[in-house]
Formats: structure tokens, C-alpha cells, sequence
């Protein structure tokens, strides 16, 4: 009798038994539904928390303040070689008028007081944003350097604490995605192991009749990666509804705007994909793990 | 064919199972395998089918050495052997028929080979009316002879029956055993392991006798001589 790789066989076996052992495929798949929606919903708090500190980064800049003695236009010139600074990002040039008159607007209080000030009270300046937050220091150092510099000011101490805060929320929310990942492989390893154990009989026929561990092994990953595909698309819906919620509760609560949240449609496709990418891997891995203890006949 | 040369089986909590086991059973045999419980029958059984490798000697099953054989090769060892078993072991959630293609799907075999094979055995067995039932709705006999087809289906070079007819009355039993006993005069060695003198002592076949792991008897044209074992 020929030997053949039956893939239509495979594939027809595969969804069948989903529906044979209903009970068992509901369970496998509400648990990896279960699973997909707590590492999701920790994955999603990392990344907003993430976009959350990128934004108050940008925020936090320096001022390079030119030299007195450099009229505007030298001053103008300094861009270029400001701009060749390692780690500088992007720089506004700003002049001791326009500065007096940010100055001013601020304190519109006394503005009586500052009214009489002259135009040279203060100088010309750029604000200067960094690419990496963690090279501030270094930065400002290499700022200073520049002829025509007079002063460089920058929060260096409010930077390392920005560094630290994203450091520690992104190890913890790695660990505990990691940590996530084995227990959802654990539990849906043992949830295709109980659908499993009720066909203990049928792998030990097929066994018997001189099947290959391939034959018997590739309707379970068919099967396997169905469940993990069907829970990743209930996951990934659930998910959205799930993220909506809680944006518009966020928003609710947030006179002042100090949480914005990304878009799910913007994250949606790369969520999609990791969902139906990590379903199908804990789909096939357990049921691979699952069977191989009956394989041994 | 079959050769059992100074076999020892020793299970890893100390149970010493076979103790020096010759036997050999040539193509085109009829052989009763008999013995009490505990004897070593199912261990032989058990050799027979790579379940086990035997502690000591050699085992050779239909050309394959399985003393030293690789996992690879077991599954077409497997497939020049038939199995039946007490209980039958048919999967309920499917049909005569389709526990008969399962069988032949399990080696590789195409739609055609599984339209030209299945009818053929079932009606070799008598149950060519009854493809679409569920094992369910059969009698005991008719279960063991779904067993027996499915035993049959992939052609094997031999069947190997263990207690075929142990959860069935006398009448039934005799017709299984009758069936077997056509099976092998179509050309088909047939072992079967039994402990039923009265269907042995009817059937003057060869009758292998085993005990506390070890052949005490071995008579071509016997019969179950209860005194002996």
C-alpha cells in the first residue's frame, strides 16, 4: 500500500475532532482566550505606558543660551554646528525678544513691572530636544563645548528619572508576559491533555495498526492550531471591546489629560498577528505536549 | 513467522515474566497459545508486538529483528500483523466502515484502495450489510468480527487474537473461532491466546502451553490437556 502525505485527510480529521469533542475544544479554547486577553491586556499597558513616557521625554528639553557677546545672526550660525552634536534631534532658535515676550506672556500679572524691561534682558537661545534621554549628560557636556555657548540648562536629574520609570516598567511588564506565556502553554498543555486522554484508545489503535507518529500527530496539530486560531481572533475582538472600554473610562476621569491613549486600530494588525501567532504556537505546542505520552506504545 | 530464541523478560519492579522462552511459529500456522493467568502470555504478546523489548535472546517477528529495532521501523513491523483484542477496542464514534478505513488510513491508503479493500473483508466476516452502523448497535459477536475485519483489513501476514472470544457466549466464541480458522486456510498465520479448553479441545490445532514464564508444552495436533498445566 503506497504511503502518502494525506493533508486533505489531516485537515478534515483535524476540524472534525473539534466538533466530535466539543466540550473539550470550548474549554481549550475559552482558556486561550483567557490567556491572549491577560498577556494582551499587560502587552497594551507596557505600550502605553511606553508611548506615555516618550511624550513626556519629548517634553523634556534643554536650553542652550548663546553667548552675549554674539549678535543674532552669529548666533543663527551656531544651528549647523549645534545640529552636529551627537544625540540632538531637532533645536528651535529663539531670540532674546521673542523670549522677553514668551517671558512676558506668562506673567501677564505683573505685567506692569516687566513692561519697562529692555529688549537685552535676556538672550538668545536654543531649545533643544534629544534623541536618546539616557545621553542627556553627555549631551549637555558636548553642547558646552561649542564655541559661542554660554550656558546649557537641562533637567538632567528629571531625565534619569524617566529612564529609571521605563526601565522598571518594561522589565516588570516583560517578566510578567514571560511568566504569562509558560503558565498559558502549561494550561492549554493540559487542557488538550484531558481532550487527549479520551482518545488514549484511538491512538493506541492507530498504533497498533502500524500508523507513524506523524499520522497520528499531525490531525492533533491541525486541531491544535484551529483552537489557538479560533481563540486568537475571539481574544483579539474581545480584546478591542475590552481596550475601548477602558480608553473611554480613562478619558472619563482625565480633566487633564495626562493619560492619552494609542488608537487600537492603529495597533490592531500587529496585534492581530501576535495574537494568531502566539495562539497557534500554544494551540500546536500543547497538543504536541499533550500526545506525546500516548505516543509511547 | 515467528521466533522466540532463549527469551527473558524481566519488568523493572523485579518480575521475572519469561524465563528462557524457544518457540517458533512458521508462516501458515494455526496456534493456540495457552496458559493461567500470569503465565507470560501477555508479555509474549506483548514481545511480539514491539510493546516491549525483551531483557535477554532474541525475538523475530515476520523479518524484523526486535531486539534491535528502531522506532522507525516498528510501525511496519506493526503492519504485518493483525490484533484482536478481548474487548474489541473499536471506536464508538464511528461507523463499522469507518473504523475499517481508519485502520487502512493509519498505513497510507487512498480512497480507491479503501473502496476496493473494506466491502471485500466485510463481507469475508459476514457483516457486509451492517457498514454504516455504530458498534453501539451491534451484538458482542458482531463487534468481534468488525474487530476481526479491521484485524484483516491491511492484509497482514498474520493474526495474532488475544482472548477473542473472552466476553462472548459458546455459540458465538465457536463462530469466531470458525471464522479465524477460514481466515487461516485462506493463508493467514493465526496465533491465538485463549483459555477456553473447550474451543481449543474442538479444534485440533497445534496448542503452545505456557507457564510461570516458561513453554511446557508444545504439541502439533494437541489439545488443552488441563492435568499438563
Amino acid at each position: 500500500m503506497s504511503r502518502r502525505f494525506n493533508a486533505g485527510y489531516y485537515v478534515s480529521e483535524g476540524f472534525h475532532s473539534i466538533f466530535t469533542h466539543g466540550f473539550m475544544s470550548f474549554a481549550a479554547v475559552c482558556m486561550i482566550v483567557a490567556c491572549l486577553l491577560i498577556m494582551g491586556s499587560f502587552s497594551l499597558l507596557a505600550v502605553n505606558l511606553d508611548s506615555m513616557l516618550g511624550d513626556l521625554e519629548n517634553e523634556n528639553e534643554m536650553v542652550v543660551y548663546v553667548d552675549d557677546s554674539l549678535t543674532e545672526e552669529q548666533a543663527r550660525n551656531l544651528q549647523p554646528v549645534l545640529a552636529q552634536v551627537d544625540n540632538v534631534s531637532q533645536m528651535t532658535f529663539v531670540t532674546k525678544e521673542a523670549a522677553l515676550e514668551e517671558f512676558r506672556a506668562k506673567r501677564e500679572s505683573n505685567a506692569a513691572v516687566l513692561a519697562d524691561l529692555p529688549d537685552e534682558t535676556l538672550r538668545d537661545r536654543y531649545y533643544v530636544h534629544v534623541a536618546d534621554i539616557e545621553l542627556m549628560a553627555q549631551t549637555k557636556a558636548a553642547l558646552e563645548q561649542v564655541e559661542g555657548v554660554g550656558l546649557v540648562r537641562a533637567a538632567i536629574e528629571i531625565a534619569d528619572g524617566f529612564v529609571l520609570v521605563r526601565n522598571i516598567a518594561t522589565g516588570v511588564a516583560m517578566a510578567l508576559i514571560g511568566i504569562l506565556l509558560v503558565v498559558s502553554l502549561f494550561i492549554i498543555a493540559n487542557t488538550i491533555k484531558l481532550a487527549t486522554f479520551y482518545r488514549r484508545e484511538e491512538i493506541a489503535i492507530m498504533k497498533m495498526c502500524g500508523a507513524t507518529d506523524g499520522f497520528i500527530e499531525w490531525p492533533f496539530v491541525v486541531e491544535g492550531m484551529l483552537l489557538g486560531l479560533s481563540g486568537a481572533l475571539i481574544a483579539f475582538f474581545a480584546q478591542w471591546g475590552l481596550y475601548q472600554l477602558v480608553a473611554r473610562l480613562a478619558i472619563q476621569g482625565n480633566g487633564l489629560s495626562l493619560v492619552n491613549m494609542l488608537s487600537y486600530s492603529s495597533m490592531a494588525p500587529t496585534i492581530l498577528a501576535v495574537f494568531c501567532g502566539v495562539g497557534a504556537l500554544i494551540g500546536v505546542g500543547g497538543s504536541l505536549f499533550a500526545i506525546r505520552k500516548f505516543l509511547q506504545v | 513467522m515467528i521466533r522466540f530464541i532463549d527469551v527473558y523478560k524481566e519488568y523493572d519492579n523485579g518480575t521475572k515474566a519469561l524465563k528462557g522462552v524457544n518457540v517458533r511459529i512458521d508462516d501458515g500456522e494455526f496456534v493456540f497459545l495457552v496458559g493461567p493467568s500470569g503465565s507470560g502470555k501477555s508479555t509474549l504478546i506483548k514481545l511480539i508486538t514491539a510493546e516491549i523489548a525483551p531483557s535477554e535472546g532474541r525475538v523475530m517477528v515476520n523479518g524484523y529483528n526486535l531486539t534491535n529495532i528502531t522506532p522507525r521501523q516498528v510501525p511496519h513491523m506493526r503492519r504485518t500483523l493483525g490484533v484482536i483484542f478481548q474487548d474489541f477496542r473499536l471506536i464508538e464514534k464511528k461507523t463499522v466502515y469507518e473504523n475499517l478505513s481508519f485502520a487502512m488510513r493509519a498505513i497510507g491508503a487512498s480512497n480507491r484502495e479503501l473502496r476496493r479493500r473494506i466491502p471485500y473483508v466485510l463481507k469475508l466476516v459476514g457483516l457486509e450489510q451492517k457498514g454504516d452502523r455504530y458498534p453501539g448497535q451491534l451484538s458482542g459477536g458482531e463487534q468481534q468480527r468488525v474487530a476481526i475485519a479491521r484485524a484483516l483489513v491491511n492484509n497482514p501476514s498474520m493474526i495474532i487474537a488475544d482472548e477473542p472470544t473472552g466476553n462472548l457466549d459458546p455459540q458465538r466464541s465457536l463462530e469466531i473461532m470458525m471464522l479465524l480458522e477460514r481466515i487461516n486456510e485462506l493463508g493467514t498465520t493465526v496465533l491465538v491466546v485463549t483459555h477456553e479448553k473447550n474451543l481449543v479441545n474442538r479444534f485440533t490445532k497445534r496448542v503452545v502451553a505456557i507457564e510461570n514464564g516458561r513453554i511446557i508444552s508444545d504439541e502439533t495436533g494437541g489439545y488443552y490437556n488441563v492435568e499438563k498445566i
